[in-house]
This record gives structure tokens, sequence and C-alpha cells, in this order.
């Protein structure tokens, strides 16, 4: 059992901090990370987000896990690891690619033809073309195999109609990864398949969705006889839901590994707010929620490192890393929270100008409830691991076995 | 970054599974708690045997030369079984404590016999009901002589010695007391798990051995419920999972409404988030395993976050596990109680996880390591 780098790691590390120094800043005490659900359609963070990519790839820090045949490092999971470690501490503009280059490069590494990697991969990875991921739909979140937007083939041509939504970065993506309807005479998972999408495609209208903290982060797309070239599907047709899964998987594993919410800023914001004539980081109550933030942070870390030596090991990680996600989101929706009270009536306030730092607990407030929707709710991570990890039955369900068509979408009417 | 056990270690737990599985089987643990039999003599005895109490004592005071990730492991496998026998008391505190600061000759006199398992130890800090409170500790040596109250002592009833702390000529320390000798007094008192036993002690004019330099009592002791903390996450873990197991099994099986009980989303829900909990805990403990194996500074934070989360997640589990069997689990003929008493029991022993948490935030305050 050893935490420390092999010297390999070491000066793997050292390489990256080296080239860091060189290319950005480091952060300073009290500057916090942009968020995963950040708004980002601000046209000059997306410009320097490219660059930022575009200097990455061009000295060799992009898509270091990829296949060097796709243009990547070759790199093993815990060389990205140090980098993401090393990246952190550093100040980058938001990243943008976390969708291409985290669940749709790999989808198509898996799942597409050598001339499809060949056209999409590597202009994904020097951050030119950015991607987007289209898969829910007003009806199908969390059942998300019953989506109806449908795709009718057309010659050389699918053509795609219906909506998707809570689509991050419609806006400035240029092409999106889509699962559509294309046989509703058969069980809903057999009768889908999945396509990449021209963004710029005509039939395409993107309308912004504001959330809860005022961000624009997710859209609704529109698809009115959108045409998608047959030479645009991933894999066979009806087979989508299993391309899909893919997709997920990644997704989990991108999103998973919480416990980025630093409890230290939240002992500093203690020990800052007097109670009493003394530090309220003295109080028993104060006390005893920062140790249970920090023994559960650690322990989500920790546990990330466990599944680290597991990949060095040579397993795959599966379904058990929807752990960081479920337990990260609501850890630090209620630090969040522990902060705002302690902030006393100051903490019905959202102004950066009069509060300690800056107002960033309420800024994660209304933020987290999306972290806990998006890619998973809760509820969902809880039946893969209560399914797929514990082994548990199944919940009885009502659509198995019977056509899409037929399957019922609201109460019965009289 | 290998942040596993080894092989070795592994197959190592894995033979001590297998032996507690035939030896130590919940019907074991049912005897001790139902009949006045302070602990299972039998299974002592068998554990010595396997090398299990010397585990990490030198091979030249006659224990295993392990270290204390393979002592980890076994204390995993004693909390899966609910191992009946004063395996905490004797070595993660009073083996540990001689390894840490006994001279020569206190390490020649009592590890080979704790190594045999024929000298049971155990530690005596507290002394009323409350926290344990090491700055306030009323118990006195003086001309050698200890006198004073220990209460609860774990394990106090059945042990032949103790590393007692006492108020000493340079402030707190610690002391060796034989309990078979003069001027001890002790009884029995109800265990909350009576498959482990807990006794009162009076200590009158009894001969008390100075360990470790005198004075150096508090942050001895504080330093041994730490060594101690980090062995015991690895029991609560042991215990967390068969709990675990055993209500995943009971709901599986069980039908209600025409499906399996852990079917519904009421239940799975619940058993993902006790898996949650027990992954945290698991992991936790490994940083602790980790932090003594390597006698880093860091075990003051690692063990804090190892018994907090052990604790807190074996008591979820255990609660969890009598709800889930529903009417059955109240019965004292179901094994549900063994594991929620033994919750309570390993919760309290070391203090309770409010206290940790408490010391924690004063430990994150003094420094947090990196």
């Amino acid at each position: 059992m050893d935490f420390n780098d092999t010297p390999e790691e070491a000066a793997f590390r050292a390489k990256a901090r080296t080239w860091l120094d060189a290319n950005a800043e480091t952060m300073k005490p009290g500057d916090f990370s942009a968020g995963p659900l950040d708004e980002r359609d601000d046209p000059a963070s997306i410009q320097s987000a490219k660059k930022w990519q575009q200097k990455k790839a061009d000295d060799g820090w992009a898509c270091l896990t990829w296949p060097k045949e796709y243009g990547g490092q070759g790199a093993t999971s815990i060389q990205n690891v140090i980098w993401n470690q090393e990246e952190a501490r550093y100040k980058t503009p938001p990243n943008i690619y976390g969708i291409g280059l985290g669940m749709c490069g790999p989808t198509i590494m898996t799942h597409g033809t050598d001339a499809q990697r060949e056209r999409w991969l590597p202009e994904m990875r020097m951050g030119q073309k950015v991607w987007c991921q289209l898969f829910s739909e007003p009806s199908a979140g969390s059942d998300l195999a019953g989506l109806r937007s449908t795709a009718v083939r057309d010659g050389d041509d699918w053509v795609i109609n219906g909506q998707k939504i809570w689509t991050t970065g419609a806006q400035f993506c240029d092409w999106g990864i889509l699962v559509v309807r294309s046989d509703a005479t058969v069980a809903k998972h057999s009768g889908l398949t999945y396509f990449v999408v021209d963004m710029h495609s005509p039939g395409i209208e993107v309308r912004p969705i504001t959330q809860i903290n005022g961000g624009q982060g997710f859209n609704e797309v529109f698809f009115t006889d959108v045409r998608i070239p047959d030479a645009q599907r991933l894999s066979e047709i009806g087979n989508g839901w299993a391309v899909a899964i893919t997709t997920l998987m990644n997704e989990r594993a991108s999103i998973g590994g919480g416990g980025g919410s630093s409890v230290h800023e939240l002992i500093e914001l203690a020990r800052g707010i007097e109670v009493d004539g003394q530090s309220a980081l003295e109080q028993s109550s104060v006390r005893e929620k920062i140790a249970t933030f920090y023994t559960r942070t650690k322990g989500l870390k920790l546990t990330g490192y466990r599944t680290l030596s597991a990949i060095s090991q040579g397993k795959t990680p599966g379904p058990e890393s929807s752990l960081g996600k479920l337990v990260g989101g609501r850890l630090t929706q209620e630090m969040a929270a522990f902060a705002m009270d302690l902030q006393g009536p100051a903490g019905a306030l959202n102004d950066p100008s009069q509060l300690p730092q800056a107002a960033e607990w309420q800024d994660r407030y209304l933020s987290i409830p999306g972290l806990r929707i998006a890619g998973g709710t809760d509820e969902i991570l809880r039946n893969i691991i209560s399914e797929r990890v514990l082994g548990l039955p199944p919940e009885a369900r009502a659509d198995k076995g019977i056509a899409f068509k037929d399957i019922p979408t609201g109460p019965p009417s009289n | 970054m290998n942040f596993d056990f080894s092989d070795d270690q592994k197959f190592l737990q894995q033979t001590a599974r297998d032996y507690l599985a035939e030896h130590s089987p919940l019907s074991v643990c049912r005897e001790v708690l139902e009949t006045d039999k302070p602990y299972a003599d039998d299974l002592w005895k068998g554990a010595a045997e396997m090398g299990w109490q010397g585990a990490v004592i030198p091979e030249e005071y006659g224990g295993a030369g392990f270290g204390h990730l393979e002592l980890a492991m076994i204390a995993e496998e004693i909390g899966r079984a609910l191992a009946p026998i004063p395996f905490s008391s004797s070595v993660y505190f009073a083996t540990e404590a001689i390894l840490q600061a006994g001279s020569e000759a206190q390490k020649k006199k009592y590890l080979p016999a704790l190594a045999a398992g024929t000298t049971i130890g155990t530690f005596a800090l507290t002394e009323k009901t409350g926290q344990n409170d090491i700055e306030n500790v009323q118990a006195k040596v003086s001309d050698g002589k200890l006198s004073g109250t220990k209460f609860p002592v774990a394990d106090g009833d059945v042990a032949n010695f103790a590393v007692v702390a006492a108020q000493g000529d340079g402030g707190l320390s610690l002391y060796l007391v034989d309990l078979e000798g003069e001027g001890v007094q002790r009884e029995s008192v109800t265990s909350f798990d009576p498959s482990r036993s807990m006794a009162r002690i009076e200590f009158d004019g009894a001969p008390a051995d100075l360990l470790g330099e005198a004075g150096q009592g508090a942050s001895l002791a504080s330093h041994l419920l730490d060594r101690a903390a980090a062995l015991m996450a690895f029991e609560q873990l042991g215990s967390a999972q068969a709990c675990f197991d055993i209500t995943k099994e009971f709901t599986t099986g069980r039908y209600a409404f025409g499906r399996p009980v852990a079917s519904f989303q009421a239940i799975k829900h619940r058993l993902a988030d006790m898996w949650c909990e027990i992954e945290l805990a698991r992991s936790n403990a490994y940083y602790g395993a980790w932090a003594l194996s390597n006698e880093e500074d860091e075990l003051n934070v690692a063990a804090c976050i190892a018994r907090i989360q052990a604790g807190d997640a074996l008591e979820q589990v255990s609660v969890e596990m009598v709800q889930m069997h529903g009417g059955v689990g109240y019965t004292w003929e179901y094994d549900c109680h063994l594991f929620y008493r033994r919750a309570k029991l390993l919760g309290a022993v070391l203090g309770s996880s409010a206290q940790w948490k408490d010391k924690l935030v004063d430990r994150i305050e003094a420094g947090e390591p990196s």
C-alpha cells in the first residue's frame, strides 16, 4: 500500500507541472475552479477554452488517455489523474470539452467505423469542434429509452423530427451525438438508432433554458425535417441503446469522482465568523458538521484512489463509480446549505461584494441541484448500484415485452 | 499509487475468514451472549495458534512479525464474525502500548505471553460516564501504588493486566498493573453487548509499573487511541459488511406483494445508500491502516476519519438490518440484535463518534496533511 508517486509517476508530474508553469497561472487561495454546469455561452470564454485546448493539443497534453492512433498520448489512467490534479492547481478556462472528449470520443472509438474515427476524432482532439449530447427528451429523462424523436430513412439520408432537452452547450456546439427512434413497432430498447449530427444543419433550432441559478448552460433543441447522411450513423440500425450505454458509462465516469468542493473553504468561512465573541469554528455543532463533511470528502477522494488502484491492476471501473456522484452531489449541497446557515441573516444575501468568499456557497447551493439530476439522477444511480453492483432484483416494469407504440404514456382516459 | 492490500495480505484475510467461518459462526457469539461465559476461550486459543494475537509482535518476542496491514485484515474478519473474544483490548491496546512504550524488560515479560494468548491485556482510561477525558484522569500513583476507579474497562473482568492512565509524579503517565494482584477489586458490569464483557475496577494501592516516560501519559494515551481506532475501524467495517450481506440476502429471498422485498425501491435504494457508506468506510479504513503501518504523522487525522466513517456506517446498517428484517428482526432468535448491539458497543469503547469529530477538527486546524 503506497500513496506516493512511483518514480515514473513523479517524473510525469514534474513534466506536467513544468509545462503548466510555463503556460498558465496558478490558483490563489480564494480562487474557485469552474463547476461542471456553469454558464459557458459567453463567446470570450469559449474562445479562451478553444485556445487552451489547442495549446494542450500542440504540446501533447490533450486527450492523454486516448490511444496514440487517435492522436492521444496512450497515457495511463494514473497519468491522466496526475494531469488533472496538476491542471486543477491552475487558472484555466471552463472545460467545454468534457462531453466531446470524455463521452463522444470514446463512443466513436468503440462503435465507429475507421472512416468515422478518422473524420471526427482529430478535430475533436484539437478543440476546433465542440460536441454536445442529444439524448434526453421532455418525456424521456430517467427513462431515456422512452424517447420519441423519430428517424425515418429517405434514400441515403435519415430525416429527424422531434425535440431534445437539457443539451449542455448546444448553442456553441458543432457536432452532436443523437439517439432517436427508428422503429416504434418493436420493444422500446430495440427500436433506437444512434447518429452524429451536424449542429449547423438546417431544421435545428436551439433555445436556451434558464436555470434556477440564472445560468443558461442547457438548451432545448428542436429538430424539424433535419437530414443526416447514413454515413453518420454509429453502429447498426436498432443498436442505438447499446451505443448510448457506452456513452452513459463514460458520462458517469467523467461527472463522478466527486469531493471536489473543498471543506477547507468551509473551515475558513467558519473561522472568520464570530459567534458570542469567539470563532464559529469553536462551536461544537459547527465542529461536528465540519468533521462529517471532511470525513466524507476524504472518503470520496480515497474511494477514487481505490478505483485508480484497481485500474492500475488492469481492472475496468464499472457501475460502482456511480458512488462518487451520488454521495458527492448530496455532500456538496449539504455543505453549501450549512455554509449559508453559518452566515446567519447574511445567508439570505447573494451579493458577492457583501459576503465572504464572494457568495460562492450561494452559487453552489443554486447550482448543485443540477448536478444531482444531470447524467443520472440520484434515484437512477441508486437503481444502478442496487441492480448492477449489488445484483438486487429489478423493479417491476409495465413496459416490458410490448411494442413501444403500445406503452402507456399517461393515465387511462375514461 | 497502489491503494490496496497485497495478494499475500488478502490471502491471509481469506485464511482468517475461513477459520472463523468454521470456528466462530454466529452461534458462538450467541452462546457467549446468552451464557455467563465472558468470552469464547476455545476461539481465543485457536486464534493464538493462528498467530493473530501476536500478529505485529516481533518474532524475537514470540510473535508472527507481521505488520499492521496484516493485522487490519485479521481485524476485519474478527468484526465480520462478531468473534466474542477480547481481541481489541489485548491486541490493539495492551500489545500496542507495550510495543510503543515498553522497556526491554517489559517487552520480554509481556509480549511472549500476549502473543501466545496466555495473557490478556486491556487499557483502562475512562473513569466515569461521559466522554473519554484524558485531561481529567483522577486515578493516582504514588510510591508505585495505584489508587482510583476505572469504569468502564472493556474486558476488564477477564484481562490479566491493564495499561492504566493515572496521575504520577511527572503528571499523567501510563502504568502496567497486574489485575490479579493485590490492591485490585473488579466486578463485571452488564454489557450492552454481552458477547463482549465490561468491568468496573477499583484500585487501592495496586503495584504500578511505569510504562514509557513519566508525564508522557497524555500523548501516549492519545496516540494509543489513534492506533486502536485505526484497527477498530476494520472490525467495524467487517461487522458492517456482514450486516449488509445478511440483510441483502434476506430481502432478496423474502417475497411480499408477489415479488422480492429487495425489488422495491423503498428497500433497494436504502441498500444502495448503505453500500455507499460501507465503501466510504472501507476507503477511510485503508487510509488509517496505511498511516498506521508506515508510522505516518497524519495517522492523527487518518485514525479519526477511519473511526468516524466506520462507526457511523456500522450504526446505520445495523439499524437498517433490524428494520428491513421486519418483525423477525426484533426477535431474540434472529441474529440482527447481535449486530445491533455490537455496533453500539464498538462505537462506544473508544469514545463516541462526536468526540472523534471534535478531535478531528482540532487536528485539521493544527495543520492538515497534504
